[in-house]
């Protein structure tokens, strides 16, 4: 049977959506994307260079009727620009399903969750399904779901930072408590990161910066494709416990 | 010619719809969302909204980013 997670009831057997910043260019970006698997990327909203029309565009190179345009609010700081930002992203690509990043500060790209609590309730009145990057905090997390959010998607470190999942325990108390989907969303630095968030229970993970940064982008890619599908069958098939000392794999009767 | 604020910046245009102005700048009206005074103009309704004296238009488009 396939293993498939689904968002505000649209279904997909990718658990890794993949950003579409930071590329040398639209080649290894589209070619990164195909090697991740993803049926998910994330894009931005951004003025058209008007004195130059016939730039290439991302749509020339991703097509957004086989991959799903997820737009996201990354750069704004505060919910009216997010909001504003979204109802463009809708008129342009014709759907609903949007990712809400309202950001605290440049320093760490922590998010703002007054601000993020806020536009969560407006978009959702408004008709869209808004996925909610957040702090890792299971609380917080409670109340953007009753606030509308249609998935979850905690920091497991800075934005960009490469550094992992540095609180296991908040990110499982996430998934226990939640009753839509929980992605990580940013910190993941290289596979092992992606496998753990996976193992914790997570439903997809979402990155950036650690495939575009690989020196090897398409290696990279494959090898999240590949730790995202380990994570998630190693998670199903339910861990060994852990124990504080050795236990022989080898029977001890019938030693020499 | 009229007084427009495109993208941030003043610019002087024909007078016309939104969609004249978005097919004169070479943009495919379909890969773009156009916001007029911080209010989304529909894309099936483009041709039917004047360009006034002052109005503060915004174009945009999905491009690459992350999270």
């Amino acid at each position: 049977m396939t293993d498939q997670w689904s968002v505000a009831g649209r279904s997909f057997t990718s658990r890794l959506i993949v950003g579409t910043g930071k590329y040398k260019d639209f080649e290894q970006n589209a070619a990164a994307v195909a090697a991740s698997g993803a049926e998910i990327v994330t894009v931005a909203v951004r003025r058209v260079n008007v004195s130059d029309p016939g730039a290439p565009m991302l749509t020339d190179y991703i097509d957004p009727r086989k991959v799903t345009y997820l737009p996201n609010t990354a750069g704004c700081f505060n919910a009216d620009d997010a909001i504003r930002t979204l109802r463009l992203a809708r008129e342009a690509g014709g759907w609903d399903l949007v990712k809400l990043e309202v950001l605290g500060e440049a320093k760490t790209l922590y998010p703002n969750m007054r601000e993020t609590l806020t536009a969560t309730e407006t978009l959702a009145k408004e008709g869209f399904l808004p996925m909610v990057y957040c702090v890792d905090d299971p609380i917080a997390a409670k109340q953007l779901e009753d606030a509308g959010a249609v998935a979850i998607m905690p920091l497991g470190a800075p934005i960009g930072s490469g550094l992992g999942i540095q609180n296991r325990v908040t990110i499982r108390l996430i998934v226990e408590g939640a009753s839509v989907p929980v992605l990580v969303d940013a910190g993941v630095g290289t596979a092992s990161d992606a496998a753990v968030a996976m193992e914790l229970g997570c439903d997809g993970v979402l990155m950036n910066t650690a495939i575009a940064e690989a020196k090897d982008p398409v290696r990279m890619a494959r090898a999240m494709k590949q730790a995202v599908e380990a994570g998630r069958d190693a998670y199903l098939a339910g861990r060994m416990g852990q124990r504080r000392y050795a236990d022989p794999s080898s029977p001890l009767a019938g030693l020499i | 010619m009229i007084a427009i604020i495109l993208n941030g910046e003043p610019r002087q245009v024909r007078e016309g719809s939104i969609a004249d102005l978005v097919a004169s700048l070479g943009l495919d009206v379909k890969k773009v969302a156009v916001e007029c005074n911080r209010a989304i103009v529909p894309r099936s309704t483009l041709a039917d909204v004047a360009l006034a004296e002052g109005d503060a238009l915004e174009i945009v488009h999905f491009v690459g980013g992350g999270c």
